[in-house]
């Protein structure tokens, strides 16, 4: 039923984007360093509404809760990776499954780094026993776990088989741990155990002209880590292969 | 057709097991002797979050070491005769509906010895014995899921701790919530972890349906 193809992009040169800057093609890549910029440079000078509590705090909005957007999407294409690769057995779905994987790990490390350091200056603790906060950290340890299983197995077409069957059991617990647990119990963190989130305040229209182009622009560069990891990866199996 | 082979493989692994009893057994006698050493270090419990905690990590870990074994012992050369007979569905429902038969024994036993050296404090009976069921099917569903994926890997037994604990949390985050409540014994619980546990367990019978084809094969 599977047979171990082996990916005609990993031979064909044409498949390697040409070094020069290819505008046309390459518009997105352009587009995410402005709005990225844009959130840094706006995120840090508009004017926020004074809030008890949060103070200037409030910016990190524009710096946390886009991670974790990143991360929920880029985890949702190692999911469709690794359902590709059970479909059709192709080493380059495994390739992007892994490297995906792997990239949803950086931003969420950012994601709880950001975090934590807004937590210490609201809240007064690095890390606090909640729902939420402790349902990220498991997350994290099911997909470094992920990294485990695929490091135990040394036949290729098995650690791939084996690691999106994972992967996919992997995502639905992403699911139930940032999605439903923390709207059932109470919660510190805002927009759930009813505190409010950043669309509770009137005030707010001005921030969210930084907040959407944020998301946009770090989601933009989480694919773009994505693909760049995905050659790397690629052109390291393609050596491996030669030598 | 699939009802019958997993009628047929259920029974083979019932007739297994009670042939050689040691390791039901050493399972059982895992529980009771877990359950006496608390004892003797707890005395009896009457604080409502202990008396939980406690219940559930005593059963967690005789889940995991009960359920570890399911395919860890597969021979290959039984496997490969499996092949020739059955469907993949019908090994891992039968392997999932035998071990949801060994942990309502395991879990079963464990209240009772609990109850007795430790004390029952238990408010709602019925609420929690659903709650043990509901946790049963999901341990047993999750953990030969598991068994599965970890016996395929080098280093098995290392990899069936690292897989199986963060995939139980959400599982037992919420049993814990719900035999909390059965223990006060409260009028107005929230009916959603209910209904949480029980989408907790279709979902992943319905993976583990739809993925083990994938897995059994080398």
């Amino acid at each position: 039923m599977n047979n171990y193809q082996q990916d005609s992009s990993i031979e064909d040169k044409k498949s390697y984007p040409s070094i020069r800057l290819d505008i046309f093609s390459n518009w997105w890549k352009i587009i995410s360093i402005l709005l990225v910029l844009y959130s840094i440079i706006a995120g840090l000078l508009i004017k926020v509404p004074a809030q008890p509590i949060l103070h200037e705090t409030i910016r990190n909005l524009f710096f946390h809760v886009p991670m974790w957007f990143s991360m929920m999407t880029i985890l949702f294409v190692s999911l469709w990776h690794s359902i590709k690769f059970l479909r059709n057995s192709n080493v380059s779905s495994d390739i992007m499954a892994s490297q995906a994987a792997s990239t949803g790990m950086l931003v969420g490390a950012l994601g709880l780094i950001t975090g934590s350091i807004w937590a210490k200056y609201t809240w007064g603790a690095w890390w606090v026993a909640d729902t939420k906060l402790n349902g990220a950290a498991i997350t994290m340890l099911i997909y470094l776990a992920y990294f485990i299983l695929r490091g135990s197995i040394d036949d290729m077409e098995k650690r791939a088989r084996i690691a999106a069957v994972y992967n996919i059991f992997a995502y639905i617990m992403l699911i139930v741990f940032l999605m439903i647990l923390p709207r059932m119990s109470d919660s510190l963190h805002p927009g759930n155990g009813g505190n409010p989130g950043f669309n509770a305040y009137d005030l707010d229209r001005n921030m969210r002209f930084v907040f959407y182009p944020a998301v946009i622009g770090w989601i933009l560069l989480t694919v773009w880590i994505f693909t760049l990891k995905v050659r790397l990866e690629k052109i390291t199996q393609k050596i491996l292969k030669n030598e | 057709m699939l009802f019958h082979q997993i009628k047929c493989l259920v029974a083979k692994e019932i007739k297994l097991e009670i042939r050689n009893k040691y390791a039901l057994g050493g399972i059982l006698l895992y529980v009771v002797s877990t359950i006496f050493v608390s004892y003797l270090s707890f005395k009896k419990v009457i604080n409502p979050s202990t008396w939980n905690a406690l219940f559930w990590i005593i059963l967690l870990f005789a889940s995991i070491n009960g359920v570890a074994k399911s395919f860890l012992i597969e021979t290959k050369g039984k496997l490969i005769y499996l092949y020739t007979l059955v469907s993949p569905q019908a090994v891992i429902l039968s392997k999932i509906i035998y071990n949801l038969l060994l942990l309502i024994v395991l879990s079963g036993l464990c209240l009772l010895v609990y109850s007795i050296f430790i004390g029952n404090i238990i408010q709602d009976l019925s609420l929690f014995l659903l709650t043990l069921f509901l946790g049963s099917m999901g341990f047993s569903s999750i953990l030969t899921m598991v068994s599965a994926i970890s016996s395929k890997t080098n280093n098995n037994f290392t990899l069936m701790a690292i897989l199986s604990f963060p995939l139980l949390i959400p599982l037992l985050m919420v049993l814990i919530k719900l035999s909390r409540n059965a223990i006060d014994g409260l009028e107005n619980w929230d009916i959603n972890f209910l209904l949480v546990l029980m989408f907790l367990n279709v979902i992943i019978i319905a993976l583990s349906y739809i993925l083990f084809r994938y897995l059994w094969r080398d």
